[in-house]
C-alpha cells in the first residue's frame, strides 16, 4: 500500500453525522473516474465497490498493478462503455485506499486511528459519497450500480437521495444482512482478532500486522463467493504438484493451495482493521428496520428505474433475497425489472466474465440512456 | 404486430397502468407505450425474453404468474393482460383471482378448444388436436387446462365476473360474442378475447 499519496481525493469539510452518533468533518474521500462527464452532465454513473474492492474499477489498479475489479463490465467499448458514460467510484469510508478509515492519521496523536475509528454503516458510506456527486456538480446521475455490498449502497443511496439518479442497478445483494451473512463475517473478524499481531488493532504502528488472521478471513470468505459446483468443476480432488497424498498438513489439494494463495495476495493489498469495520457495516445493514419494517417505504419517493440482478448459484445473497427487494419495489409502485442470471460461478459472478450478465447491463443502460 | 395484440391494444385506454403477464418479447408492451402512453410492467418466465424486453427499455420481471403475481399490491394496475397462457397454469382459477386483485380490469385471451377444426380433428382422427394455436403434441404441450369460449362464458357467470367485451377472432376476422351467437362463435372462432372485471 504505497502510492497512496497519488490517489485522487476530495476533503469533505461539511460535517457528517454518523449513525453511531459521532460527527466527522474535514475527512478525505478517495475516488477515481473513467470517461468524460458531458456538458449536460447526464452521463454519470456512480459505481459502488464491494467489501474488498476499491475505487479502481477498471484498467490497471495502480496499487496492485492488476486489472480493476469490474474490468469485464466497465471500460472503453465494454458493457458500461466509458466512451459514452462517465463512471465515478469512491473508496468507501472505512476503506484503506485513501478514504477516511482506520489508517487515517489522528491529527492530535499523530498515530493511525486504528480502533479509534468510529464504527460506520452503509448509510454513512453513501452519505459521504453524495459529496463527491456534489463536487462534480451533478444534479442527477444516470445510474448507480454495484454488487454485493455495492448493491446495498445502491439501495441506501436511492432511499436517501431519491431524486439524484435516473436508474439504479443493485446486483446480488440484500436489503437486510441475514444471520448467515453476519455469522460468516464474524468468522472473518474472529480470525483477525485471534492473530496475536492484531494487538487490539494497534498493529499499524509496528512492523507486524495480523497477516495470518486476515488471510484466514479471506480464505473463509472466498469459499462463500464460489458455488459448490464451481469449486468441484475447477478443483475436484486434484492434487497440488504431487502424485499422491503426503500424509501431512501441507497443501495436498489444489483447492488448499488456491485458498492459501488467495489469502496471501489479499494481505498485501488490504488492511485488517478495514476488514473489521467494513464487515461490521455490512452486518448493521438493515434497510427494512430503517424503514420500520416496511422496505417499500425506502423506495416511496424514488422515481428511478430499477434493474435487479441475481445469480442462480449465489448462496450468499440468493435470488430469494434479491426478490424481496423486487417485491418491495412493486409494493411501492416503483418501476422495476428483474432477472436471475444462470451461472455456476456463485456470488462472484458479478465480477466475472458471465456474458448473459454483462449483456443485461449493457442492454439496460443503452436502452434507457436513449429514452430517459 | 399480430391481430390479437391490435385488439387488446384497442381495449386499453390511453395513459393507464398495465401489467402484461407472460409478456414474451415485449412487442405488445412496446406498442402500448409508444401508441397509448401506457406505463407498463411485464412478468415473463423466460430469461431469454426478459433479456429482449430489457434491451427494449421495458420493465420486466422474471417470474411465474402462479407464484409471482402475489407481489403486486391490490389494484396497482388498471389492466392486466393474460395472452393465451391461462390454459398452461396449474390453477387458472387462482391466476384469474390474482389478476382481478392486482388490476381493476383483465384482458384474457384463450385459444378456443371448441373451434370446429379441433372438434373435427378429435372426432375423425381420434387424436389430440395440433394446429397453429396448439402447436404441441399431447406429451409435450404446456397446456393443462384447455377450455372453450363457452366454458369461459360459463366460468365468468359462475364466478361473478363481468364480461365487458367478448371478441372472437378467426383468422383476421373480428366479431363480438354475445349470449345469442355464443354457440355459433364457439364453433367458428380460433381465439376468444375477453375484457373482464369483478362484479
Amino acid at each position: 500500500m504505497n502510492n497512496l499519496d497519488k490517489v485522487k481525493k476530495i476533503v469533505i469539510e461539511k460535517p457528517l453525522k454518523l449513525d453511531c452518533g459521532k460527527t466527522i468533518s474535514n475527512f478525505p474521500l478517495a475516488y477515481e473516474t473513467y470517461g468524460k462527464l458531458n456538458e449536460k452532465k447526464d452521463n454519470a454513473i456512480l459505481a459502488f465497490h464491494a467489501l474488498t474492492g476499491d475505487q479502481f474499477v477498471t484498467g490497471i489498479n495502480p496499487i496492485t498493478n492488476k486489472n480493476g475489479w469490474w474490468s469485464y463490465l466497465v471500460g472503453p467499448d465494454k458493457p458500461v462503455d466509458t466512451n459514452k458514460f462517465f463512471v465515478i467510484c469512491a473508496n468507501v469510508i472505512g476503506g484503506c485506499i485513501g478514504s477516511y478509515g482506520p489508517n487515517t492519521i489522528d491529527p492530535i496523536t499523530k498515530k493511525k486511528l486504528a480502533t479509534n475509528f468510529p464504527v460506520i454503516t452503509i448509510n454513512d458510506m453513501v452519505n459521504a459519497q453524495i459529496n463527491l456527486i456534489d463536487f462534480f456538480k451533478i444534479d442527477k446521475l444516470f445510474s448507480v450500480m454495484g454488487g454485493s455490498m455495492g448493491g446495498m449502497q445502491v439501495l441506501q443511496f436511492v432511499a436517501n437521495f431519491p431524486n439524484r439518479t435516473k436508474t439504479a442497478i443493485p446486483i446480488a445483494c440484500t436489503a437486510s444482512h441475514s444471520a448467515q451473512n453476519i455469522a460468516l463475517n464474524e468468522l472473518g473478524r474472529q480470525a483477525i482478532m485471534a492473530d496475536v499481531n492484531w494487538n487490539k488493532g494497534d498493529y499499524l504502528n509496528s512492523e507486524c500486522s495480523p497477516d495470518k488472521g486476515l488471510s484466514v478471513a479471506r480464505m473463509a470468505a472466498h469459499i462463500t463467493y464460489l458455488s459448490k459446483k464451481g469449486l468441484q468443476e475447477k478443483f475436484g480432488r486434484k492434487l497440488q504438484e504431487r502424485d499422491d497424498l503426503k500424509f501431512s498438513f501441507d497443501a495436498d489439494f489444489q483447492i488448499e493451495s488456491y485458498l492459501r494463495h488467495q489469502g496471501s495476495v489479499f494481505v498485501d493489498r488490504f488492511d485488517a482493521n478495514s476488514y473489521l469495520y467494513i464487515t461490521r457495516a455490512m452486518d448493521y445493514f438493515d434497510l427494512v428496520k430503517q424503514y420500520n419494517g416496511n422496505l417499500s417505504n425506502a423506495f416511496k419517493e424514488s422515481k428511478a428505474k430499477f434493474f435487479i440482478i441475481s445469480f442462480t448459484s449465489d448462496w450468499l445473497y440468493p435470488t430469494s433475497e434479491n426478490k424481496e427487494i423486487v417485491i418491495a419495489l412493486n409494493a411501492a409502485g416503483a418501476n422495476v425489472g428483474f432477472i436471475e442470471i444462470n451461472s455456476d460461478k456463485g456470488h462472484d459472478s458479478f465480477l466475472l466474465d458471465v456474458p448473459e450478465f454483462l449483456k443485461s447491463i449493457k442492454n439496460f443502460l443503452d436502452a434507457n440512456y436513449k429514452i430517459l | 404486430m399480430k391481430k390479437e395484440f391490435q385488439i387488446i391494444s384497442d381495449l386499453i385506454k390511453n395513459d393507464t397502468r398495465v401489467l402484461d403477464v407472460g409478456c414474451g418479447d415485449g412487442i405488445l408492451m412496446k406498442h402500448l407505450k409508444e401508441n397509448k402512453n401506457v406505463d407498463s410492467r411485464g412478468l415473463e418466465i423466460s430469461k431469454e425474453n426478459v433479456q429482449i424486453c430489457i434491451s427494449k427499455g421495458l420493465s420486466v420481471i422474471e417470474g411465474d404468474a402462479e407464484s409471482d403475481l402475489k407481489q403486486f399490491p391490490d389494484l396497482s394496475f388498471e389492466y392486466a393482460i393474460l395472452g393465451q397462457t391461462l390454459q398452461a397454469f396449474y390453477n387458472p382459477e387462482k391466476v384469474i383471482d390474482d389478476l382481478l386483485r392486482v388490476s381493476k380490469k383483465a384482458i384474457i385471451t384463450i385459444p378456443n378448444f371448441g373451434y370446429w377444426k379441433i372438434r373435427i380433428h378429435l372426432l375423425l382422427k381420434g387424436t389430440m388436436p395440433v394446429n397453429k394455436h396448439l402447436p404441441n403434441e399431447w406429451y409435450n404441450t404446456p397446456n393443462l387446462h384447455m377450455c372453450t369460449i363457452k366454458d369461459f362464458f360459463n366460468f365468468c357467470s359462475k364466478k361473478n365476473i363481468n364480461l365487458f367485451r367478448s371478441i372472437a377472432l378467426h383468422e383476421e376476422n373480428v366479431s363480438e360474442i354475445n349470449n345469442k351467437n355464443l354457440s355459433f362463435k364457439n364453433l367458428f372462432s380460433e381465439l376468444g378475447i375477453f375484457l373482464v372485471e369483478k362484479k
